[in-house]
């Protein structure tokens, strides 16, 4: 009797402390939330909603915007998408498609390591080894064959640097591949192999599998899972902020110039803001990063769930 | 006419698998590069000193030690502090709140928590906690990366309990144990290894941790064990003496560059391997 009293009790106290710490995650965010907009109050107070547009960012004049560091995360963001994208597609194919059985599981990890890799490694990385070799051959040959073009010509030229939005936008593309990758694999992998034995046995080839049967139906997931890049390319700070040049300045659409991201202005800018405006309007940048990730990360999970709902996929 | 199309879808296919073949060789090529550039850089510039002298001024000769203690500390009391809030957040979401709003809610927004920006986390500790106690210290970094460690554990738990067969918990309910004994000593131990890897992940990502800690722990250029006050760390220090015009700088970059790289990797395979053997028994 006194042990079922002591179950019970156990029981009460166990499940309170675990139900405690769920509750935390959600206090954790909940409260993010509101110290940064705590934090921001004196800049929303100040600019209003012009600070979303304004693209002044002069410290010293206390008058502040947001647009370039907005643009140059989105650029920058875009830019990798673009690349990471159809790069990704091609390894999901290979890795589940492709690859004989005893190269899948050593092959899937190398990619996953890519993801491993610390954010500071790419940066440094990126800064003195990727930038130089950018500089020399790959810029002057973009310039030479896309920069000769109407219109899209303007967004490669000028002076090659080898930092800019352009290779902070290659960069994190490397970096947002084994994230899109693993996605996209799990979710082909999810695919009933009788749908797929079905095309193969009208004579499809791999290709027409990938394409007609294997894509249609994991078409949601494969969004979640760019959208999931998109969220980590948009808040990955120390990469960016080696390779961006961090400029306030807008100098032209040319992604050849250097720029700043919301997160490298926030990292290069918020231990010196001595100001409290100052101060306020880094964490208002920080407030939208965080809003724009939400969204994007929420969109993401959503659209998994929708996948693992109908096919049973863990997301 | 029939030959003429299937040799179309032939050519189309082949052209497919080689793109599909080419971007596997694209992404090993990064993983390629980063690796024997930190390998080369990095074993070029390992001596002893590294682990016996401090961070010193431009232009003079020293070593790590201070910043390689200070991530050392940072890390392990993240990862103490973050770890158990995981597993009893885990526990919950998989044994009682798999149909309540609280669990669902936690579940979405865990998965949220494990992909947003680190540096958003660093100004919530900012603002929490160094700007009240007035200075940077160790403590909030450690805070800020317990922050990084527990979505990650949630995650593992909960996913690693899903997979315990509902028989063994039938079975201990059975003998008469209450449901925190079934859960602790039978569901518990059976998802450990499952949820030892993700604590290993955890270590991984922390380990390389930048942004958060330029707001919290900062840095130090000295010797000091002290947790209140700034403390010297791995990632922080590559930034400094990364953006530095000084060539001693860049030298001990690059030394803690290659160590913080092989740390990580060697636990991100340690886990898949581990992870890998516990599945199969």
């Amino acid at each position: 009797m006194s042990s079922t009293r002591q179950g019970k009790l156990g029981d009460w106290i166990f499940f309170n402390l675990t139900r405690f710490f769920a509750l935390f995650v959600l206090l954790m965010l909940g409260g993010t939330v509101a110290s940064l907009v705590h934090g921001a109050w004196p800049a929303i107070e100040r600019f209003g909603p012009s600070f979303l547009w304004s693209g002044e960012w002069n410290p010293p004049m206390e008058r502040f915007g947001a647009l370039i560091p907005i643009y140059g995360t989105l650029a920058t963001s875009l830019i990798a998408l673009i690349i990471a994208v159809p790069v990704s597609f091609g390894i999901a194919i290979f890795l589940t498609e492709m690859a004989p059985v005893w190269l899948k599981r050593p092959l899937g990890i190398a990619i996953e390591l890519l993801a491993g890799v610390p954010s500071i490694v790419y940066g440094m990385w990126g800064l003195l080894v990727f930038s130089p070799v950018f500089a020399k051959y790959a810029q002057p040959m973009l310039a030479a064959t896309l920069g000769k073009l109407p219109v899209v010509g303007e967004l490669f030229s000028g002076p090659a640097l080898g930092i800019g939005i352009l290779s902070a936008g290659v960069v994190l593309a490397i970096m947002t591949i084994p994230f899109i990758a693993s996605v996209m694999r799990d979710v082909f992998d999810v695919t009933p192999p009788m749908l797929k034995e079905s095309a193969y046995g009208l004579g499809a080839t791999t290709w027409e599998v990938v394409w007609h049967v294997v894509l249609p139906y994991t078409k949601v997931g494969v969004i979640g899972g760019v959208m999931l890049g998109l969220g980590r390319a948009l808040g990955e700070t120390m990469a960016v902020t080696f390779l961006i040049g961090n400029m306030n300045v807008f100098g032209g659409f040319s992604l050849f110039l250097p720029g700043n991201s919301i997160a490298s202005a926030l990292a290069n800018e918020f231990a010196e803001a001595d100001s409290p405006i100052y101060a306020a309007s880094l964490i208002e940048l920080g407030l939208i990063l965080f809003f724009i990730t939400f969204v994007v990360l929420s969109l993401s999970k959503l659209l998994l769930m929708q996948l693992s709902r109908r096919g049973g996929l863990e997301t | 006419m029939a030959t003429k199309l299937s040799i179309w879808r032939k050519i189309k296919n082949r052209i497919a698998m080689t793109m599909a073949f080419l971007a596997m060789a694209f992404g090993l090529f990064w993983l390629f590069w980063i690796l024997i550039t930190t390998l080369d850089l990095g074993i070029a510039s390992l001596s002893l000193k590294l682990f016996t002298q401090m961070t010193p001024p431009p232009g003079s000769e020293g070593g790590l030690l201070n910043a390689i203690v200070g991530s050392l500390l940072l890390v392990s009391l993240g990862t103490l502090l973050g770890t158990p809030i995981g597993i009893l957040a885990g526990i919950y979401l998989a044994e009682y709140g798999k149909h309540t709003w609280l669990g669902r809610v936690t579940q979405f927004l865990n998965d949220i928590l494990l992909s947003a920006p680190s540096i958003v986390i660093g100004l919530f500790v900012y603002a929490i906690y160094v700007a009240q106690a007035g200075h940077f210290s160790g403590y909030s970094g450690v805070v800020a990366l317990a922050m990084l460690v527990i979505p990650v554990v949630i995650r593992a738990t909960e996913n690693m309990l899903l997979l315990v067969p509902n028989p063994m918990r039938e079975a201990a309910f059975a003998l008469g144990a209450p449901k925190w004994k079934v859960i602790v000593k039978v569901t518990l131990r059976a998802s450990a290894a499952g949820i030892l890897t993700g604590v290993l992940l955890a270590i991984a990502r922390i380990s390389g941790e930048t942004a958060p800690l330029l707001f919290t722990a900062l840095s130090n250029q000295f010797w000091t064990l002290n947790m209140n006050g700034p403390i010297a760390n791995l990632p922080v220090t590559i930034f400094k003496f990364a953006m530095s015009p000084y060539q001693d700088w860049q030298q001990l970059a690059w030394s803690a560059v290659f160590l913080i790289t092989m740390g990580v990797l060697t636990l991100n395979i340690i886990a898949r391997v581990m992870f890998r053997s516990s599945k199969h028994t």
